[in-house]
Order: structure tokens, then C-alpha cells, then sequence
């Protein structure tokens, strides 16, 4: 699927990339952080020396005013002339005007023009020593009309706030780029590293099956994606391939015999002059039909034993008393080609499962013991427990099976070569998986005893009460 | 045997019909569930052969379980596509007493309503069947031709039985496979004739005539008169 949005609208995409996402948020998180800390430093410096300022004025004007109750003007000239003496930094302002409004004392020479007369409290610039400066004031009015006023050089400490804003100010705008910058790289990297998976995800959409995601080598989180996405991939071309072979083998399997059938009905149709014929031929292929309907049929099973439907049919039944029970159902057939069908089975054994199902599977794999055992030989039938597991095994004294063929005995419609005149769809072994699978088991398939003929051992779960329910 | 046929595929009704016919029933048919149900509530059949899927809303299990309900114990033969167990065990637990997936042959058809419609004559609980000079006591288990004793295995005495219970009737394998072992799977090998001519060996082997018969394309029968 193609992209088809105009370049116009690529800032938008880097807007709703996951990347930018991040970064967006990483740059918030980072500015709240930055904010806070800004906050707490203001408080506890600029805010602390304004606090300070604030209470010496209060100081020197709750001292004024008691002086002024015990000696009246002249004990607030006092005062003010000794903390002028004491004053080693030159930060204190003071001023005191009799009730006429004359200066009696402290280095003010008249009441500044930003504040009130009757003003308690306030801030300005003034001409200090010929330098212009910010001061703090801070006044009182006696009940006499006298006034006395104290105050703070407060430059170098306006100064020393404006230096903490600007780096305050600087800082921020420094973390947020940097942030913003972080997040762009963020998104540049995911996208690269998603886009040899988006690329083969595109390609096989558009039918380019075999194409898959290339590793960066890192094994980081990406790899491992890639490295899912690939087995995920993977599989799916198994069972892909499983569908084409069966497909592919219905073709085949089915086709024959209706191709048969309808080659044998036209014959009778053209050649057949007696009654008898035309009966015998149509019987024929009434035969044949049926044996595509049995195929139909074992085919069906598989699936809805796959699909696990069965597992409602689940409940205790004795293993032993079945598998006996199917050994009993063979006996005359391994008697006709007088093979000798020995059975080694505890007296009773209960699982939970499909009675029938179990059934079904121990037939398929005494038929086939039977079947590919010569004139003569010797098929053994065990069932055993295994934890966690019952374990049903019929061994044969036949041709066993080759190592690479065994791993494929289990695919519908599978047949060895070797017997592909042996009557039967190769749907056997495949249905007895599908019931092992269905009981939580498994199928295994080796040689037997002395490397001689085939051991099938049917495995099955739902001992003991049916965990597996 | 008065047979109703519920069956909506005209081809499959015809072909029905006409074969029951042939063997001698009488027989009714509707093409939907209403009819059917009208029919078989309002005349007295031996046995209703039901297709599964009916066109109508209303299918052949709510067909089974409304006649059920209105005490009407006609032995009922489900005929479906449906192949799944559960369909199967759905079918029966409706009220169902046999199932037939399609597609299937008329000789098995014909087999299994013919069991059914015996059973629904409501015969009295038997201790002792038999056929010509062949005798079989249920309660002592033993088998007797011409007065020979004949010793048989259990799976044997409950073939032998089967058969003489059906016996003037064709019973085919599948029929066999169930009634005898309980298995509702097709074995791939004839598992079966193998084991109805030990029975034969056993049974017809030097005696004046054989009881037990192959139907071809269909089963077997037992039969006393050659």
C-alpha cells in the first residue's frame, strides 16, 4: 500500500509519529521539572533578601516609635545618629522631620517624591551619592506631625534578581530545545528502525512472500521484533505450504478416482450390450464413488478433530478396556495373514477423553501395523503410563520406516512411495496426530526394538481426572 | 411399513420414495417442517425419515422435539449433510433415534428404517431368537444348531445376535460396527467381514445350508431358507 498524501502534509506525519510523541512530552515533563526547581531557588534567595529587607524596616520602626514614646524627637535623633555611625555598609536611609517639616536628622536631605507624606511603605529610584539607585521606604507619622522615615539601598539585590531571571529565563528555553531536538531524534531513529519492517510488511502484502525483516545485529528490542515477526512469517509459509500440499493432493487423490469412475461409467455407457455388464459397471462405479465420499469423509474428521469440537464429547473412559476392545476388533485380520498380535495392557486404565477418538486412532495404527506386516510376522500392543502421560505403542515386525520419512508420515495425503499401491488415502497417521493433539498428546514414530520395524507410540494426555479438560 | 419422508430436495425425495416403494412401504412425504409435523401428528406412521435442515424457520430437531412433546413416539431417522459429532449427538438427544449422513446408500437407508419400524411394533423383551434350526438363549448365553452346541466368543454371540434380531433383513457394516462395538468410525480395512466370516465358520460350516448371507453393495442377512 502506497503512501499517497501530499508533501505537504509531511510536517504533520513527524507531528504524529510516536517519536515526536515522546519528545513532546519528555520536553514538558523536563520544563515542569525545570519550572519547579526555578520556583523553590526564587523563594529561597530573591524572595529571601526582600523578606529580610522587609523586616529590618519593621525593626527600625517599631525602635523609632519606642523611642519617640520615652524621649520624643530628640530620642529619635539619637537613635538615628548612632545607627548612621554604625552603618559599615552604607545600606541604611533615614530621615527625620519635626513637625514643621525641617530635617532633624539621618543622611536623607528631604522626603522623596515617590512617596506619600502619609505613606507607610514604598519603593523608588533615587540620586545616592550622585549614583542612581533603587531604595526600599518605609515611614511613619508620629501623633505630633513629626515624620520619620527608614529605609534600604536595595540596588545590588534587584541587580542580583534580575542576574537569577535572565538565568532562569536562559535555561528553560535551553531545555526545551534541547528537548524538542532530543524528541526529533528520537522519532528519526524509530523511524529508521521501523522501516525495513514496514518495507517487508509492504512487500508481502503485496505478494512477495518469501521477503523478510533483515536484523540489525544490536539484539535490542527492534531485533527481537524483527526476529518474532520473522518466525511469526515464517509459519505462516508452513501451514501455506501445508494448504498447497493438501490442495495439491486432493487435486490428486480425488481426481483420480472420479476421474476413474467417470472413464469407467462411460465405458459402460458405450460398450456394455447386456444387462449384466451395464449392472456390473455401474456397481463399479458406485464403489468408486464411495470411496471418494469416504476420503471426503476422513478428511472432514481430521479438520473438525483439529478444530477440537470433540473436546465436548470429553469424559472418563477405560483405555484399557478400549484399546483391548480394538484389538479384539483386529485379531481375525492379523489371524488371516497369521500374524501374531501380541497385547501387553493393565486391567484397566481411566482417561479422560473421547472414547471414540482413542478408538479411531488405535484402529488406524493397528490397520496399518497389520497392513505393512508380511505373512507370518508379529505386531505388539502396549498401553503403559507415562507420566504425565498414557501411552498407547503398537510395534510391527514390518519394513519400519526411514528416518526422513517419518517426520513426514503425519502430512495428509503423505504415502512413501514404496506403498503407493497399498489401499488407503495416507490420511491415517495424520487423523491419529490430530487425536493425540486433541488429547494434549503427541504422535511419535521410530524404529522398533533392535531397529526393527516401526514403533508408534500414541501418547495422551487427561490422566488422573482430566486436567487437560 | 407406512414411512413419512420430510425431505426438501426433490431429487433426494424422489429417489427415496421410490426405492422404498420398490421394497414394498407406503409412503408419505412433505417438503417442509409444517407439513411434516401436520402429517406426523395426524396420521400414525411406523417410522419418519427427517432431513436435518428443513426451509421454514423450522428445522428437523425442533420438528422432533415438538412431536416428543406431544407424546408421539414414532421412531425418527434423521437424514443430513450435517457429518459433525455434536450434530449427530444433537440429533439424537432431540429424540432422534438414528442418523444418517448424506450422502449415503439407499441400501444402508432402506436397512436402518427397516430396524427402526421393527422396533417401534413394540416387541416384548425376548429370551430366546431364532432362525431355521439355528437357536439362541439370551439368558444363558448359548447357541444351538440342529441341536449342536456352537461355542462362540462374547463379540461373537453379539454379532450372531445382532443378525438374528434383524433377521429377513439386510444389516450393513456400519450397522454392525455400532450395534456390535459402538464405534461410530469408518475403519479403513473391512475390519468387519473378517469378523462375520469367523462367525460364518463357526455358524454355517457343515450344515445343511447356509444362514448367513452377503448382500452385495450392502450388508448382510440372515436368513433361514436358502
Amino acid at each position: 500500500m502506497r503512501d499517497e498524501r501530499p508533501a505537504g502534509e509531511a510536517p504533520w506525519r513527524i507531528v504524529r509519529s510516536i517519536g515526536f510523541r515522546i519528545a513532546a512530552l519528555h520536553a514538558a515533563l523536563m520544563a515542569l521539572s525545570a519550572g519547579t526547581l526555578v520556583a523553590v531557588l526564587w523563594w529561597n534567595t530573591a524572595g529571601y533578601l526582600d523578606r529580610q529587607v522587609e523586616r529590618g524596616l519593621r525593626a527600625d520602626i517599631a525602635e523609632f516609635a519606642a523611642h519617640h514614646r520615652a524621649g520624643g524627637l530628640a530620642a529619635v535623633a539619637g537613635a538615628i545618629e548612632s545607627r548612621l555611625a554604625d552603618d559599615v555598609d552604607n545600606e541604611s536611609l533615614f530621615l527625620l522631620l519635626d513637625p514643621r517639616g525641617a530635617k532633624r536628622a539621618g543622611n536623607l536631605e528631604a522626603w522623596p517624591a515617590f512617596l506619600a507624606p502619609d505613606a507607610e511603605v514604598g519603593e523608588g529610584r533615587l540620586i545616592r551619592d550622585g549614583v542612581e539607585t533603587t531604595v526600599r521606604l518605609r515611614g511613619l507619622a508620629f501623633a505630633d506631625g513629626a515624620r520619620v522615615l527608614a529605609g534600604r539601598d536595595v540596588g545590588a539585590r534587584r541587580q542580583l534578581q534580575a542576574l537569577v531571571a535572565d538565568a532562569v529565563f536562559y535555561g528553560l528555553v535551553l531545555a526545551v530545545v534541547l528537548a524538542a531536538s532530543g524528541g526529533v531524534l528520537v522519532a528519526q531513529v524509530l523511524a529508521r528502525r521501523t522501516a525495513p519492517l514496514l518495507a517487508t510488511a509492504a512487500a508481502i502484502g503485496q505478494g512477495e512472500l518469501g521477503r523478510r525483516v533483515p536484523l540489525s545485529g544490536n539484539d535490542d528490542e527492534f531485533d527481537r521484533l524483527a526476529q518474532s515477526f520473522n518466525a511469526m512469517l515464517d509459519r505462516i509459509a508452513g501451514l501455506m505450504e501445508g494448504v498447497r500440499q493438501v490442495s495439491n493432493a486432493i487435486a490428486h487423490d480425488l481426481r483420480t478416482p472420479i476421474a476413474r469412475t467417470r472413464a469407467g461409467l462411460e465405458e459402460v455407457l458405450r460398450g456394455a450390450r447386456e444387462a449384466e455388464d451395464l449392472k456390473a459397471g455401474i456397481e463399479r462405479g458406485i464403489e468408486e464413488l464411495d470411496r471418494v465420499i469416504g476420503l471426503f469423509q476422513a478428511l472432514l474428521r481430521i479438520a473438525e478433530i483439529e478444530a477440537g469440537a470433540r473436546r465436548s464429547a470429553f469424559a472418563p473412559f477405560d483405555l484399557a478396556a478400549t484399546v483391548e476392545d480394538v484389538a479384539a476388533l483386529y485379531e481375525p485380520l492379523a489371524e488371516g495373514k497369521a500374524i501374531r498380535l501380541q497385547t501387553a495392557v493393565p486391567p484397566s486404565l481411566v482417561l479422560v477423553g473421547d472414547r471414540d477418538l482413542v478408538a479411531q486412532a488405535v484402529a488406524n495404527l493397528l490397520d496399518n501395523a497389520i497392513k505393512f506386516t508380511p505373512q507370518g510376522g508379529l505386531v505388539r500392543l502396549a498401553v503403559s503410563v507415562a507420566e504425565p502421560w498414557a501411552e498407547v505403542s503398537v510395534t510391527d515386525s514390518g519394513p519400519g520406516m526411514p528416518e526422513e520419512l517419518r517426520a513426514r508420515a503425519t502430512e495428509r495425503f503423505f504415502r512413501a512411495e514404496a506403498c503407493r499401491s497399498a489401499p488407503g488415502f495416507g490420511l491415517g497417521l495424520a487423523l491419529v496426530e490430530a487425536v493425540a493433539q486433541v488429547h494434549g498428546g503427541r504422535l511419535d514414530l521410530g524404529p522398533g526394538p533392535g531397529g526393527l520395524g516401526l514403533m508408534a507410540v500414541l501418547r495422551l494426555g487427561g490422566l488422573g481426572g482430566g486436567s487437560e479438560v | 411399513m407406512r414411512i413419512l419422508l420430510v425431505e426438501d430436495d426433490p431429487e433426494v425425495t424422489r429417489f427415496v420414495a421410490k426405492g422404498l416403494r420398490e421394497s414394498g412401504h407406503v409412503v408419505d412425504s412433505a417438503d417442509n417442517a409444517r407439513d411434516g409435523l401436520f402429517l406426523a401428528a395426524s396420521e400414525s406412521y411406523d417410522v419418519i425419515v427427517l432431513d436435518r435442515m428443513l426451509p421454514g424457520g423450522m428445522d428437523g430437531v425442533r420438528l422432533v422435539e415438538t412431536l416428543r412433546a406431544t407424546g408421539c413416539r414414532v421412531p425418527v431417522l434423521f437424514l443430513s449433510a450435517l457429518a459433525q459429532v455434536d450434530e449427530r449427538v444433537r440429533g439424537l438427544k432431540a429424540g432422534g433415534d438414528d442418523y444418517l449422513t448424506k450422502p449415503f446408500a439407499f441400501a444402508e437407508l432402506l436397512a436402518r428404517l427397516e430396524a427402526l419400524g421393527r422396533r417401534s411394533r413394540g416387541e416384548a423383551p425376548v429370551t430366546r431368537l431364532a432362525a431355521g434350526d439355528l437357536e439362541m438363549d439370551l439368558l444363558a448365553r448359548t447357541v444351538r444348531r440342529a441341536g449342536q452346541v456352537i461355542e462362540l466368543k462374547p463379540r461373537e454371540f453379539r454379532l450372531l445376535e445382532v443378525l438374528l434380531r434383524h433377521a429377513g433383513q439386510v444389516v450393513t457394516r456400519t450397522m454392525l460396527l455400532e450395534a456390535v462395538w459402538d464405534y461410530h468410525f469408518d475403519p479403513q480395512t473391512n475390519v468387519i467381514d473378517v469378523h462375520v466370516s469367523r462367525l460364518r465358520q463357526k455358524v454355517d460350516r457343515g450344515f445343511a445350508y447356509p444362514l448367513i448371507h452377503t448382500v452385495r453393495n450392502a450388508g448382510y442377512m440372515l436368513r433361514a431358507e436358502g
